[in-house]
């Protein structure tokens, strides 16, 4: 399998308020063609920060500290990490190899233009397509994302939309140039099952045609299962787990990703669960606790734990930062 | 461009040594008041304004002379040290009338936008939240009382009750009224959807205690602004209306009249002292209190990061 | 449930419309139908679910219980110990009253609690309202709730922002237990929660429904968590239901082709377990215009000529001995007994 996306011992501070916040701390992953990538963990814990990074769209008072992003071309490797987030390189990847679908539509599309026209515009700038046909194809895009009327609605403002219709058509125009790497940061949060199984359905789709990789922020553990052929698990900017979908889902070796599939309800056992919450509560970004972040709520946790956790294999391409991992595989 | 980016690195670097070591501890208080202090331009309009406010309330410490004194042996004196800002064509003390007149521009011009707040704000906060007819009456009202032409207004009241002060407040207030409540029905509208007034209303308490008592709290920062704003905007309509002759009565100074003198083109072109030092504190007065505002309201705005 | 079950909440016909207004005079141009021709029984003691797309009408149907909008018609027959009572008839003083018994906690834990007040000042009022006159006696009753919620009673003297989306949740429960409820409509308690402080909320509201003997209607757009929740599931569509059983039944065995679609959508946090998902063509038609007779024939793949004119009646079926009902043609047609839901 050809590795398209590599990123090494990525740290990420933002700056903002005079304080200094360890976002992203020490996160690696390889994105694989034709596979995706599940980051999972709960919220404010660098999801969406790791994936801007990735497109060099991070917010102003925020810095790369360290680590590496490696895009690998046919012509040889880009260190992403290194290029002008305003420069000319970048800005001829984005959209046309690598795309984004971000989780707020609202901010990634233009109120004053329509949509048809954002859609054509990228690929005026990508491609070279007479004016007929980008029309075309724009329209295309939106039935296949099943806007109704899509002749109709192509020439519409994003206001006239509704909230999935926005979403779709933020994901049509992340589609158009069909993308080599797809970053989807929570595509379907706003949408309801149903929608959201079609726009999976049309992410698979552009994966099996294209061999695209897919990079897929979410939440939902039942996304994970579905659609996931990797994961990395995030808790409080720490990559703490990185392996298989069948192997993390069954097998967790960090106390984090097992505590937390404890605290799901999953569907077709009904009432006969018992959900087990994990304990108190995340930390605060500016008042992190010394060593392992998981310490404060973690049942294996030991004196041992006040050093940062190495990273340990649990075999091929599992890993998982926690000294502990071998007793919390025993206790499972 | 580099030498900045390399700046904003060097301070990061600092933050980042900073927030190792613990030293950085999360501030205590608000942060709508830190950035209002590093707002530059709004703390000095924050500081003249105090200037000008404190000597104006405390006008007899820094001025022997009473404004109304006439000694017409000192008539039309040029500024020195015994006036400041000379005398006017009566020989009265033209820093001393300064002073005196800043309490009343001020007073009509905080009471006037206080009057209008007064009953824009009751009016709004509870048209705002119920809603319906009344909302819908209220907003057209309140469209004809700011499209009527004020002067008209003025011209009116001076012909049937003389001029006074209480006038102007009586005027600033119909005038003000309006802007002041389409900006708390707005406000109200927005909040009238928020959970915590549902919840509010599914104990079924009564209208006015969840419109006044918890809703119009959260709408009183934009409310605050406005405040000083119009009071800035009152301030010059005073002086406008007082050169014209139909705002506070001749003998009593305020910054209005005191232009007022102004009109006497001889007084224009040869007793510049006369003008000149009342039309800057009228105007660094103004600016000042928008400068607040707008310090006010960008701290207020949580959308604006910093 | 062999028990015999006392009906708390007899909803009929409910119907809550919404004008459209269109032009600079606001002309009424057609009704969103929000809910439209609900019937529905609540029994004490129990757990409701009711799910379906966003926009069908699950919150106004819930904020129509609880008369926060003003029903367009149809009958809220509450049991007040025994005595029966339309809650759209009562007396000004009478729902004061019901109002104690009538609850609902929200969906968002940033806008549910007040910025501006501590948490004893939001919550004082309500009691205050009700008869607590002293002081003290009000913040020994708030400081009750909020133990009663696993929160410290300190934290009354906190301000909303001071704390976690968990927190707050569970300050909405304790909200809305204040007044000693029977019936709580949970909108969307938990959605709005990460994962990891979901399952703590979700405990809570059940160990609290035994303690406190609640009937909790639950409104929720994760069937998961509505499976875990409720004894009975109702499907909702363009306002109106088009299914109601035992959660178990349904999951096992939905029958309309709406919850079959709905069902087959989620995905299951199983690796491994690929399902034969049913792909719904079409978009969600608009409640201002829905189509004739069954809302859902643009996109259902068993429709027939009927479905077109004739709009299917929520039936009772018996299904090896337990009742299911379901709003659908093709339903109808293979049942053998059934019975229109009264
Ligand atoms: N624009 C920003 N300014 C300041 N801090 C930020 C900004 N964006 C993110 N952060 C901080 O970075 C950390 C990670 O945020 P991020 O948005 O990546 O979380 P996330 O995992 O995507 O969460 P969610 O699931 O809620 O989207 C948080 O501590 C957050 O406070
Ligand atoms: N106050 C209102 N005025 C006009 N239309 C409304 C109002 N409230 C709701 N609606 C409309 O009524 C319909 C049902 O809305 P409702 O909020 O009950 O849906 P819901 O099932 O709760 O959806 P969600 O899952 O998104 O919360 C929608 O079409 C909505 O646009
Ligand atoms: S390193 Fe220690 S504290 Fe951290 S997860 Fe592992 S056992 Fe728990
Ligand atoms: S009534 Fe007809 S259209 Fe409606 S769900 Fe049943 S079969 Fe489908
Ligand atoms: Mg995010
Ligand atoms: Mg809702």
């Amino acid at each position: 399998m050809d590795t398209i996306l590599t990123v090494d011992n990525l740290h990420i501070n933002f700056y903002t308020n005079n304080r200094c916040n360890e976002a992203v701390r020490g996160v690696s992953f390889q994105l694989k063609k034709g596979r995706t990538l599940c980051l999972v963990g709960e919220s404010g814990c660098g999801k969406s920060v790791t994936a801007s990074s990735i497109m060099r769209l991070l917010p102003p008072l925020s810095r790369i500290e360290e680590g590496e992003i490696i895009y690998h071309t046919d012509q040889g490797d880009l260190r992403l990490h290194e290029l002008d987030p305003n420069g000319p390189e970048i800005r001829s990847i984005r959209g046309a190899e690598i795309a984004m679908i971000f989780q707020d539509p609202m901010t990634a599309l233009n109120p004053v233009y329509t949509v048809g026209f954002q859609i054509r515009e990228a690929f005026m700038y990508h491609t070279k397509m007479a004016a007929a046909a980008m029309k075309e194809k724009a329209v295309e895009l939106l039935r296949s994302m099943r806007i109704p009327a899509p002749e109709q609605r192509v020439n519409e403002y994003i206001h006239q939309y509704s909230g999935g219709m926005r979403q779709r058509a933020m994901i049509a125009m992340a589609m158009a140039c069909n993308p080599q790497i797809l970053i989807a940061d929570e595509p379907t949060t706003a949408l309801d099952v149903t929608v959201q199984a079609q726009i999976f359905d049309l992410m698979n789709d552009l994966q099996r045609e294209h061999n695209a990789a897919i990079l897929l922020i979410t939440h939902d553990m039942g996304v994970v299962a579905e659609l996931a052929h990797d994961v990395v698990v995030m808790y409080m900017g720490d990559a703490v787990e990185n392996g298989p979908v069948e192997e993390i889902l069954t097998k967790p070796a960090h106390p984090y990703t097992s505590a937390l599939l404890r605290s799901i309800p999953v569907l077709g056992q009904s009432k006969s669960q018992k959900l087990e919450p994990i304990r108190g509560s995340t930390p605060d970004p500016y008042n992190r606790p010394k060593g392992c972040q998981f310490r404060p709520r973690c049942d294996f946790a030991t004196e041992k734990c006040l050093q940062d956790p190495e990273t340990f294999d649990v075999s091929a391409d599992h890993t998982v930062k926690c000294w502990h991992w071998e007793k919390v595989l025993a206790n499972a | 461009m580099s030498r900045t980016a390399s700046r904003l690195d060097r301070k990061m670097d600092l933050l980042k040594m900073q927030e190792k070591e613990g030293l950085l501890k999360s501030k205590e208080g608000s942060r709508a008041v830190g950035k209002f202090i590093q707002n530059k331009l709004a703390l000095i309009g924050l500081v003249v304004f105090a200037v000008i406010l404190l000597s104006s309330i405390f006008a007899p410490l820094l001025t022997k002379y009473d404004p109304a004194m006439i000694d017409l042996r000192a008539r039309l004196s040029p500024p020195s040290w015994e006036h400041l800002f000379g005398t006017d064509k009566l020989g009265r003390d033209v820093f001393a009338r300064v002073l005196y007149g800043g309490r009343i521009s001020i007073l009509v011009g905080f009471g006037g936008a206080l009057g209008a707040a007064l009953v824009g704000v009751s009016l709004g906060t509870y048209a705002g939240y119920k809603g319906g007819w009344l909302d819908k009456i209220l907003l057209r009202v309140s469209e004809i009382f700011m499209a009527f032409p004020q002067i008209i207004l003025v011209l009116l009241l001076v012909s049937l009750l003389g001029q006074s002060l209480w006038n102007l407040l009586v005027i600033f207030t119909i005038t003000g009224w309006g802007s002041v409540y389409r900006m708390a029905r707005s406000q109200m509208l927005s909040i009238r959807e928020e959970e915590y007034v549902q919840a509010l209303k599914a104990f079924g308490l009564s209208d006015a205690i969840i419109a006044y008592k918890h809703m119009l709290p959260n709408a009183l920062g934009p409310i605050m602004v406005n405040l000083t704003l119009s009071t800035a905007m009152f301030i010059l309509e005073e002086t406008a209306l007082s050169f014209l002759g139909l705002g506070v009565p001749l003998h009593i100074p305020t910054w209005g009249n005191i232009l007022n003198a102004a009109q006497d083109l001889t007084i224009l072109q040869e007793a510049w002292w006369i003008w000149v030092p009342v039309g800057l504190v009228i105007s660094a007065f103004v600016l000042s209190i928008n400068f607040v505002g707008d310090g006010l309201r960008d701290s207020a705005d949580p959308t604006q990061q910093g | 449930m062999h028990r015999e079950k006392e009906v708390l909440l007899k909803i009929r016909n409910a119907q809550t419309y919404f004008p459209v207004q269109k032009g600079l005079l606001k002309r009424t141009v057609g009704h969103v139908r929000a809910v439209d021709n609900v019937s529905l029984d609540v029994y004490r003691g129990e757990t409701l679910g009711l799910v379906g797309e966003s926009g069908c009408g699950k919150t106004t149907l819930g904020k129509s219980i609880l008369q926060l909008v003003r029903p367009t018609g149809g009958e809220f027959i509450y049991n007040f110990d025994g005595q029966e009572k339309d809650l759209r008839k009562l007396s000004n003083e009478e729902m004061m009253q019901a109002r104690k018994r009538l609850q609902i906690v929200f969906q968002d834990p940033h806008s549910s609690l007040n910025p501006a007040f501590t948490i004893f000042g939001s919550l004082q009022d309500p009691l205050k309202k009700f008869g607590i006159k002293s002081k003290e006696e009000r913040k020994q009753i708030i400081g009750d709730l909020l133990e009663a919620v696993n929160l410290r009673r300190e934290y009354m003297h906190r301000y909303p922002h001071e704390f976690s989306g968990g927190q707050r949740q569970r300050i909405g429960i304790a909200r809305a237990l204040s007044l000693g409820p029977e019936l709580i409509i949970c909108d969307e308690a938990v959605s709005a929660l990460d994962v990891s402080i979901q399952a703590q909320v979700l405990n809570l509201l059940l160990e609290l429904k035994e303690k406190h003997k609640l009937t909790y209607i639950f409104i929720s757009h994760d069937l998961s968590v509505v499976e875990y929740m409720s004894d009975r599931i109702a499907v909702m569509y363009l306002g109106k239901i088009v299914e109601l059983a035992q959660a178990e039944d349904l999951f096992a065995n939905a029958m309309h082709p709406y919850s079959q679609a709905l069902l087959s959508a989620i995905p299951v946090a199983e690796v491994g377990r690929k399902r034969n998902r049913i792909v719904l063509e079409g978009n969600v038609p608009s409640p201002v215009d829905p189509p004739p007779g069954c809302a859902f024939h643009p996109r259902c793949p068993y429709a027939m000529e009927m479905c077109k004119t004739t709009v299917p009646e929520l039936r009772k079926h018996i299904i090896d001995g337990r009742e299911h009902h379901v709003a659908c043609h093709l339903t109808d047609a293979r049942a053998v007994t059934t019975q229109k839901t009264s």
